[in-house]
């Protein structure tokens, strides 16, 4: 709570803030041996302990690409999950070297929070769910419903545009934890709850009955989810966005992390490129050649990684849609590898 | 060293020929303007390098998002808000939320502090034991928990709208919260308003009357049920002769939930019950301890004189027993104050949910929000224990 943000009154008066962010994260990460990654509290599929109290999910993918990258070993990395409101905070003061937690690139986040946000690792947007008792099946019949949804996020603000956009009322109940307000829609304090999507859909796993819940078809608003990394770090901002890329491109070319070995080997120059066999684009991020066949190795191309953890065969049942790469009608697009 | 200096100080002739660097009284001046510099410079050098670092990290910095408009919305204002209200208005919103769970909740844990720690030295078994229990159960659970309890226990018992109790006609609970009709005036109901502060003062005229007259002629007078008497009476006789001049807006169910009304949301109720029902258990401590300070001996006068039990408690024992009780009341009721916060849990939106939590969190301007925050609750914290202490000025003994 407001407890932890005391140390950034603290910090910026005492001037660790300037040290925080004016450091080579890369040289801290690797004097420290490990990389310490902002994450969820947890939020199945994009970052949670499973049932071996191991992370996983979309975004601890993210984390876990960037230590493989980094130190050959996708174990390399320490996760603090943080509400919505404890992870700029987080993320400014250096208790964290990335932010992956399903945070939405916004302009006033990547400009007066002193952030920069590397990509976007998921294409979202913001709906609702409801009871099915309710009988309701377009968010344009909620006028009067009361809302519950998590302080500190996007959500709560494009909320309050949508109803009033609409010129529908609601009665916002706003909670500090995800548990909270998980716990309040259980216990029928609100008609709906809003938030981004693909959350809504790991939510309504986590409720008494998943099957009386249904997701309005509605989708209220841009949510581009993506890593965020302090301003004034330009190599510590290329390296988290290049690994991005590289998994996305893997995916593009076809290498996979059952087949990198082989595809070290390949002619195509653009796998070459990509895999360290040709030029040294490791060495110009701070890394070694074969930072990106560490990445497809240990954690997998991108659609490896989407499918394990909030695809089609898994509980969230996501599919692919907008997140398709460009060359099958989707927006994820990388840069090449040149 | 002290006696070297005095005796310096004796051979140079009292003070006459002293040179100023050797008189104790500017010593103590100049040293306590040195500390306050040195303090003043240290806070100087922490905003002036807190503003640099924020700065070089690219963080928003300064009070000017106070006038930016808020754009989000608050589930219980005592004043008028919008989501086109500004920063400033909602801190304002989250400042009286924070006061009015804080002052009814001071006021409630105050009474049942006194009459379970009044019980708690009962006679009678039964009521001894309930209130030893209630103290060791209440006293011994973190807050945080009697909140999260206490929501889920007014969430699990209340019913959803459509099946809405109704207490009385036209009020009615569920778990979207106590709906009760909203009063409005008409043209000539501030009659109401001026009659009920005239009952006021009268009874509080009343009752120094009525003491001053008990302690010359030893008469009594039932001024406080003459008062109370006044203070429901006039209003209601305004209300008459004025041809009830007010009507009442009844909330009716629409849609998902009532329309209309004033609405006391659960997430109050749930705050309001366990902060009280906890500090209740406090003060209960702090009444019985009070209590048994007083001595033994002074029961027993007053029993001699002819006081009965129920006098000897109003009359001499609660009296004395209060200089003893104020202080650490005091820190109850600050205590109570700044657990107010723990709101956040349950989405009760206070000063720490709102301010410290959305709008830290939309605007980023994490230093000065908290500065602020911080400011509030200890500004709270001085008022309170300011008139505490004015107040246990008035009580303590008077040596004659
Ligand atoms: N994308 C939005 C919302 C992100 C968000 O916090 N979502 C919630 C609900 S899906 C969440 O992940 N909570 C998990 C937690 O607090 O640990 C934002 O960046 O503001």
């Amino acid at each position: 709570m407001t407890h932890k943000l005391i140390p950034i009154v603290l910090g910026a008066a005492l001037g660790l803030t300037a040290t925080a962010a004016s450091a080579a994260t890369l040289d801290d990460v690797k004097a420290k041996g490990f990389l310490q990654c902002g994450s969820n509290t947890g939020l199945a599929g994009f970052a949670a302990p499973d049932d071996k109290g191991e992370w996983t999910g979309l975004d601890v993918s993210m984390c876990r690409a960037i230590a493989a990258a980094i130190f050959d070993d996708a174990n390399a990395v320490k996760f603090t999950p943080l509400t919505a409101k404890e992870r700029f905070t987080a993320l400014q003061t250096g208790e964290v070297d990335v932010l992956v937690r399903n945070t939405t690139w916004t302009m006033s986040r990547d400009t007066t929070l002193g952030l920069n946000f590397t990509g976007v690792n998921y294409y979202d947007g913001q709906g609702f769910m409801v009871r099915k008792s309710l009988g309701v099946s377009s968010a344009l019949e909620l006028s009067g419903a009361s809302v519950c949804v998590q302080t500190g996020t996007t959500t709560e603000l494009n909320l309050t545009d949508y109803f009033k956009a609409n010129g529908m009322e609601y009665n916002p109940v706003v909670f500090e934890k995800l548990e909270e307000v998980n716990a309040a829609y259980d216990a029928n304090r609100c008609d709906v709850y809003t938030t981004d999507a693909s959350g809504l859909y790991s939510i309504r796993l986590q409720l008494t009955n998943p099957a009386d819940h249904i997701v309005l078809p509605e989708i209220i608003s841009k949510e581009p989810l993506g890593p965020a990394v302090r301003q004034g770090d330009d190599q510590w901002f290329n390296l988290v966005k290049w690994v991005h890329f590289a998994m996305l491109n893997a995916e593009e070319l076809g290498v996979t992390s059952a087949n990198v070995e082989e595809m070290k080997n390949s002619d195509n120059p653009n796998i070459r490129r990509l895999l360290g066999a040709e030029g040294a684009f490791g060495e110009s991020i701070g890394l070694s050649n074969d930072w990106a066949a560490r990445i497809i190795k240990h954690v997998g191309n991108y659609g490896e990684v989407f499918d394990k953890t909030v695809g089609p065969d898994t509980p969230l049942g996501i599919a692919r849609g907008v997140n398709a790469l460009w060359t099958k009608g989707g927006l994820q697009y990388a840069p090449p590898v040149r | 060293m002290t006696s070297a200096s005095s005796a310096e100080r004796e051979q140079a002739g009292d003070g006459s020929g002293t040179s100023w660097f050797y008189n104790p009284r500017v010593r103590g001046v100049v040293f306590q303007v040195l500390v306050v510099a040195f303090l003043l410079g240290m806070l100087a050098f922490f905003a002036y390098n807190a503003k640099i670092n924020l700065e070089r990290a690219g963080i928003a910095s300064g009070l000017g998002f106070l006038s930016e408009r808020a754009g989000f919305d608050i589930s219980q204002s005592l004043v008028p808000y919008t989501n086109d209200s500004t920063y400033f208005r909602a801190f304002y919103v989250g400042l009286l939320n924070t006061l009015l769970v804080a002052s009814i909740g001071i006021v409630i844990a105050t009474v049942l502090g006194f009459i379970v720690g009044i019980a708690r030295l009962s006679k009678n078994f039964l009521i001894r034991q309930i209130a030893t229990w209630y103290v060791e159960l209440l006293r011994n659970i973190p807050l945080l928990l009697q909140l999260l309890f206490w929501y889920k226990a007014v969430l699990s018992v209340l019913p959803s709208p459509r099946q809405s109790l109704e207490p009385v006609s036209g009020v009615y609970l569920n778990n979207r919260g106590l709906i009760l009709p909203e009063v409005i005036g008409q043209p000539g109901s501030s009659a109401i308003l001026w009659a009920l502060l005239a009952a006021i003062a009268a009874s509080i005229g009343i009752s120094r009357w009525a003491r001053k007259r008990q302690q010359e002629t030893g008469r009594q007078f039932p001024s406080l049920l003459v008062g109370l008497g006044l203070i429901v009476g006039l209003p209601l006789l305004a209300f008459l002769v004025t041809g009830m001049p007010v009507d009442l807006a009844y909330a009716e169910l629409a849609g998902f939930n009532f329309r209309g009304g004033v609405v006391v949301i659960p997430e109050f109720m749930a705050l309001l019950l366990g902060l009280a029902l906890y500090t209740a258990a406090f003060i209960a401590e702090i009444v019985r301890a009070g209590i048994l300070a007083v001595s033994h001996g002074q029961t027993e006068a007053a029993y001699s004189l002819g006081l009965r039990p129920r006098r000897t408690l109003q009359l001499v024992i609660i009296p004395q027993a209060m200089r003893v009780i104020i202080p650490p009341l005091t820190s109850q009721f600050l205590n109570l104050t700044k657990n107010s916060s723990l709101a956040v849990a349950i989405g009760y939106p206070d000063l720490v949910a709102v301010f410290a939590g959305t709008v830290l969190n939309q605007t980023g301007q994490a230093v000065e929000v908290i500065i602020i925050t911080m400011l509030v609750y200890l500004t709270l914290s001085l008022l309170t224990s300011g008139f505490m202490n004015w107040y246990n000025s008035r009580m303590a003994l008077v040596e004659r």
